[in-house]
């Protein structure tokens, strides 16, 4: 009796090994970069971690495939190495004999990918399942582009700053057209005489006659 | 007699202070190339050996250039229209060229101020939009153009610019650009809009504002990682460099462009002070602060630059590292940057197949990532921008890095722009209701409403055509011509008795050596020799053409015959009114000599 229990166990898991292998075509690989996400945090790879590896599998599976009540020992794992990675397949709850197909097992993955990695503190780069490409979040799509808010926000501003000094410079110019009228004209020609004077001072020399408009001078 | 003269004398506006000029004067000086340009010269042309040359250029080209202009305006208080036609009728279209040349270099570099203000906008959202690429129409996976180059390149060119592959091809008007243009000329005209009242009053925040952002940043960037490997690669001089005549050619040009002479907006700020003003020492000043901001300039920048490469260098070496690790199965992390050359030559010898089968990237050196240059808006949209996804809190950075280039900007613009509006409105043309501020917005109109070609699709190339062939070889004939004006025409004894009445001394030998031989022989051989190196080759440009088979780089395309005939006119029109009105000016002379001979004078 003995003999044909261990004689089974051996065909079993002889017959697991064998299809749980590098390259196997009904699993997938597994990269854990943990020292890279976690630095000095960093916890070690053992035993308690594997297990835990293949329960939230387990979970993942449940969750994909309801009503099949997957257990960790329905996920094989083999080939472990030091880089921490290792292969795993599936086997389906029902009959151990038979694998869960890929596209089942990927699709199980992406659906609970971020609990899988929040259970070992790691991200899609750092928990890298070879050949599955984490889906692409889909970006947040402002109502209005923000963009717009804060172009709107400084033209405005400057838009009212325009508009208040063209009033108040049209306003000022009203003002002083009302007070003085007329001895503005005076002032004007008073100055340019006195001001006429002192260039007349600095610049010595002959006035230079093609240095005029020529309307001005032939009016004269 | 008094109504000859009225146009000298007549009301003119005065600055409120001294510092208000000065900050003008600085603010018009120092812009954007101070920032984009200089750090770029100095690090493809032998780092701190470069600073030779350009301080010989700005001694011997620069300052003396300054000071001239600087003392004719305040001399001859008009615009530089009046100016040249004061000294000689026949010169009254140096004055013209002047305005040609600042009025389209208005054009173009506004639209860089709409860039600017795109970013800004941009910038106070989280994640910064240049960080990650869009995500397609059936959320697979993400656009192509995006990930065949990167974020930062998709978001300039694709969704700032919307670029064509080909100068040939307009596009449309991007009405995100356009929005960007008339919010960018508005805000140049609430500043500019009653002249240099509300002028000397926006300096005080736009010349200054710089200053305070360079300083944080030089503080901030001195602590980041990767810093100093910047630095040392841009201070360290290289000698050999000096032997290539092109170095010289650059630091000359770039002295000269960078004191933005020859604009006729120094002339008219200078115009504008009290008749007795030190102008010796405010060219002085202006000129040793605007190559001390290159220089301050430059150093945030490497610091920035060199934390970029330090960061790329790190992702590069990260890549090869995962390899290796995955493909020998590896623990995590026992390669590290440190070991990396070791365990190479380790697993090379020990595994020599296996070794060959991980594709490594080889060019994985910081050297590599710090030769990497970039210049003008590639610094600014491109590298700045993904140095600052790497920092902290990017927002911030994003925003005062922005304000910072559009005050740089907005402070040049003031003297683009009134080197148009003084000229204009010392000639007289204008009707007396017509008030000055709406005469400086149907200006402002008419040159925004030009503008929007640099809003098609084809825009960038446009600004880089202006860019290349407005803003260089007409200034050097400009500024060539104002030295012989003033130094030979009016006459260097007629000079040096108006700066004796304007500071009091007389211009020491220096001076005069500049003006009368030193100062045009340069300009004479950097003239020629630009345009030697101009003429070599049939001008092409980078067109960031998706579909080339080296995509991301961009393809090398030349100038159809019909933008080339364009860029002729470019570089000729502004300069064609000096010859044009000397000649015109001459017949007209003749013609009244001889009828003043025929009719006897009453």
């Amino acid at each position: 009796m003995l003999d044909k229990i261990l004689f089974l166990l051996c065909l079993a898991s002889a017959l697991a090994d064998e299809r749980c292998m590098p390259d196997t075509p009904h699993g997938f690989q597994v990269r854990l970069s943990i020292k890279t996400a976690l630095g000095d945090e960093a916890y070690a790879w053992n035993e308690n971690e594997m297990f835990l590896f293949r329960a939230t599998l387990a979970f993942a599976m449940r969750n994909h495939m309801t009503g099949q009540q997957f257990n960790v020992s329905n996920i094989v794992v083999c080939d472990e190495t030091e880089r921490v990675s290792f292969w795993f397949i599936v086997t389906s709850p029902l009959d151990t004999s038979q694998l869960i197909d890929q596209e089942n097992v990927e699709a199980a993955i992406r659906r609970s990918r971020n609990r899988i990695n929040s259970a070992f503190l790691l991200t899609d780069k750092t928990l890298e399942f070879v050949d599955i490409l984490p889906t692409l979040g889909t970006p947040y799509v402002h109502p209005t582009p923000p963009w717009l808010i804060a172009f709107g926000v400084v033209m405005g501003a400057v838009g009212a700053g325009i508009i208040i000094m063209l009033v108040s410079s049209a306003v000022q110019k009203k003002l002083k057209t009302n007070k003085k009228p007329q001895d503005k004209d005076e002032d004007d020609e008073e100055e340019t005489r006195v001001k006429t004077m002192e260039n007349g001072v600095a610049r010595d020399g002959v006035y230079n006659m093609s240095f005029s408009e020529d309307e001005r001078f032939t009016a004269m | 007699m008094g109504k000859a003269k009225d146009s000298a004398v007549e009301e003119r506006p005065k600055w409120g202070n001294k510092t208000q000029y000065l900050l003008t004067s600085i603010g018009f000086a120092v812009g954007l190339g101070n920032v984009w340009r200089f750090p770029y010269l100095c690090q493809v042309h032998g780092g701190g050996a470069f600073l030779i040359p350009y301080l010989i250029a700005l001694v011997f080209e620069g300052l003396p250039l300054l000071y001239l202009e600087l003392a004719i305006g305040q001399r001859l208080r008009l615009g530089s229209v009046g100016v040249w036609n004061s000294i000689s009728p026949l010169l009254g279209g140096l004055g013209i060229a002047s305005t040609i040349v600042s009025l389209l270099v208005s054009l173009f570099y506004n639209t860089i101020l709409a860039w600017v203000l795109w970013y800004f906008f941009h910038s106070f959202q989280e994640p910064p939009p240049w960080k990650n690429c869009p995500i397609n129409a059936n959320l697979t996976g993400y656009i192509v153009e995006c990930e065949k180059s990167t974020p930062v390149n998709y978001f300039w060119y694709r969704e700032t610019l919307n670029i064509t592959p080909d100068i040939e091809i307009s596009g449309s008007l991007q009405w995100w650009m356009v929005l960007c243009l008339i919010s960018a000329w508005f805000i140049v005209y609430i500043c500019v809009i009653k002249g240099i009242n509300s002028i000397g009053k926006a300096v005080y925040v736009t010349s200054t504002f710089p200053y305070l952002v360079l300083t944080i940043f030089l503080i901030y960037s001195l602590t980041l990682p990767g810093a100093t490997d910047g630095l040392t690669y841009l201070f360290t001089p290289k000698w050999d460099k000096l032997l290539n005549p092109q170095v010289w050619l650059d630091a000359a040009t770039q002295i000269f462009f960078s004191l933005s002479v020859a604009f006729g907006g120094l002339i008219a700020f200078s115009s504008y002070n009290p008749e007795r003003n030190n102008c010796e020492r405010d060219a002085l000043l202006v000129g040793i602060i605007n190559s001390a901001t290159s220089l301050y300039a430059s150093i945030p920048i490497f610091s920035i630059l060199g934390f970029k490469a330090n960061n790329a260098f790190l992702s590069c070496m990260d890549k090869n590292i995962l390899a290796l690790t995955n493909e020998f199965n590896m623990p995590d992390q026992n390669i590290t940057v440190d070991n990396y050359d070791h365990w190479v030559n380790y697993l090379h010898q020990t595994y020599p197949d296996q070794f060959s089968e991980v594709s490594l990237n080889p060019n994985c050196s910081l050297q590599t990532f710090l030769e990497e240059s970039a210049s003008g808006t590639g610094l600014a949209f491109i590298a700045f921008t993904e140095a600052v996804i790497a920092m902290p809190v990017s927002q911030i950075w994003a925003i005062l890095f922005f304000v910072m280039l559009f005050s740089l900007g907005l402070s040049s613009m003031f003297g683009n722009m009134e080197g148009v509006l003084t000229p204009i409105k010392d000639l007289k043309v204008l009707p007396k209701w017509l008030p000055e501020e709406i005469f400086t917005a149907m200006a402002f109109l008419l040159c925004c409403a030009v503008a929007l070609i640099f809003a098609l699709g084809s825009g960038n190339y446009w600004v880089e055509v202006f860019n290349t062939y407005v803003g260089s070889v007409p200034l050097l004939i400009i500024a060539l011509f104002e030295l012989i004006s003033v130094i030979y025409i009016r006459g260097m004894k007629t000079f040096s008795d108006d700066i004796y009445f304007m500071t009091g001394r007389r211009p020491n030998f220096f001076w005069k050596a500049c003006w009368m031989f030193i100062s045009p022989a340069l300009l004479l051989v950097v003239f020629i020799a630009y345009v030697v190196v101009q003429a070599q080759q049939h001008p092409t440009y980078p067109a960031w053409n998706p579909d080339h088979d080296e995509f991301p780089k961009t393809e090398k395309k030349p100038y159809p015959d019909w933008v080339f005939a364009i860029i002729i006119l470019l570089s000729s029109v502004p300069v064609i009114p000096i010859p044009l009105v000397a000649i015109y000016r001459l017949i007209r002379r003749k013609m009244r000599r001889s009828s003043y001979n025929n009719n006897q004078r009453p």
